[in-house]
């Protein structure tokens, strides 16, 4: 099986893979970039524990094969929180709210919720609930991963 | 399974035409990849169209017709203030499919060519009258959308055909469109019905119709029946008790997990009027 070699940028960086042109970005990310912070729930778009941006845009990166990379500018969790430690604010409101229990569904909400606050600063809860619909979480019931996305979105208007 | 990021249509084609095994065309890629991860399709040639001059493009045709490429994303149509406000129904339709992050890859081209009966853009599609254009070892032909589905997974596409882009007919003045699906629950599921209406008005009266149907049938299905019952009329009670008769009149549908046959029967007919007053009300310029 031949491997395609691809450069991409993941969080800021540089990065290179082999890649067999049927493994998807979810499995380049975690097997060959030690980027574990993407989960697998479903591998089929279903579930959303997989989300990063891809030049900008919300994707599930299990249904991204790793070829398709090549030139991209990839975001995952990892680049979440500045590169000093400090925790990005919705990752600190969710700590606050509780709004995490098994945690396998949190990487993926964070960065989907990220998205939605860089194009609609002041969601409504519907618009929350709606844009989220795609992050199944099975330990929560939502309703605090909601509130702590209020929260952080009124701490980053200066609302708060 | 070899790549293929070819940067032109024809050498897509090509490619299909001499691969020896089998071949998809990635677009969205929402369902290749599913279906390669279930091991429902092996390719030996997968050929990624995203990186084709202008399949991400939509363009305004001099005739006020909408050209909409291969690749464009549910989320890049709904980004786009001015093809809403064309074709809210169309439009709508597509961004009922999958998630957000689904919405940045699944395409109205490989919603059509995934051939689902309850695939939720095509009936929108289907009742604006779009039409695709195809390409193939044969050359370029441009048909009906409506013509393109042929069963559960299965389309009329030719060996080797790939669907350049999607044209939407200009929306012209007074008209408007709808698409209403029934699942049980608000979001993230498949259509047990779905109902698209597209119909222009005279004063207060239809003058054009044309109702389309997904999920109570083999394949999307224009019904003619239906359109018909409203034309003339202002869409007064006879009028969309006569479109309700005419939507449940052409359904053929199964009985599964989803709904039975009498419920997406009776579901159909209850999502034609509602959709029937939407496209009405947007034809007369109000928001709904
Ligand atoms: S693992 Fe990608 S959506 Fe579930
Ligand atoms: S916290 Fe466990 S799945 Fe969401």
């Amino acid at each position: 099986m031949t491997k395609i070699h691809v450069t991409t940028t993941v969080n800021g960086e540089t990065a290179e893979f082999l890649t067999d042109p049927r493994e998807t970005l979810l499995d380049v990310l975690r097997n060959q970039l030690g980027l574990t912070g993407s989960k697998e729930g479903c591998g089929t778009g279903d579930c959303g524990a997989c989300s990063v941006l891809v030049d900008g845009v919300l994707v599930s990166s299990c249904l991204v094969l790793g070829v398709e990379a090549q030139g991209k500018t990839i975001e995952t969790i990892e680049g979440m929180a500045d590169p000093k430690g400090d925790l990005h604010p919705l990752q600190r409101k969710f700590i606050e709210h509780a709004a995490l229990q098994c945690g396998f569904c949190t990487p993926g909400v964070l960065v989907a919720a990220k998205a939605l606050l860089a194009q609609n600063p002041d969601p409504t809860e519907t618009e929350i609930r709606y844009w989220l619909a795609g992050n199944l979480c099975r330990c929560t019931g939502y309703d605090k991963i909601v509130r702590a996305v209020q929260d952080a979105a009124a701490e980053m208007r200066g609302a708060a | 399974m070899r790549y293929h990021a070819v940067e032109s249509f024809e050498d897509a084609v090509r490619i299909a035409a001499s691969s020896r095994g089998t071949t998809r065309f990635l677009a969205g890629g929402t369902d290749v990849l599913v279906q390669l991860r279930a091991g429902l399709v092996q390719p030996d040639d997968l050929i990624d169209l995203k990186k084709i001059n202008g399949v991400k493009d939509i363009t305004r045709r001099a005739d006020g017709g909408w050209d909409i490429g291969a690749a464009v994303s549910g989320a890049e149509l709904g980004a786009h203030a001015a093809l809403c406000r064309d074709w809210p129904g169309v439009v709508e339709g597509m961004r009922l499919v999958g998630s957000t992050q689904v919405q940045g890859r699944a395409t109205l081209t490989g919603n059509l060519c995934n051939g689902s009966p309850a695939a939720d853009s095509v009936p929108g599609l289907v009742a604006a009258g779009a039409t695709a254009t195809l390409i193939g070892p044969e050359g370029t032909r441009t048909i009906p959308v409506a013509e393109i589905p042929k069963g559960p997974g299965r389309t009329n596409l030719k060996p080797g055909e790939v669907i350049k882009a999607i044209h939407l007919p200009p929306c012209g003045a007074n008209a408007g469109d709808a698409y209403l699906r029934f699942i049980p629950r608000t979001e993230m599921d498949i259509a047990v019905v779905g109902c698209a209406v597209s119909l222009r008005l005279d004063g207060d009266r239809v003058s054009e119709a044309r109702v389309a149907l997904g999920a109570v049938a083999p394949t999307v299905m224009l019904v003619p029946e239906a359109g018909a019952a409203l034309v003339g009329s202002t869409l007064d009670d006879a009028a969309l008790d006569a479109l309700v008769t005419a939507a449940r009149a052409a359904c053929r549908p199964i009985s599964d997990k989803r709904g039975t046959v009498e419920f997406r029967i009776e579901v159909a007919g209850v999502l034609a009027r509602r959709a029937a007053l939407i496209a009405y009300a947007r034809a007369k310029g109000e928001t709904a």
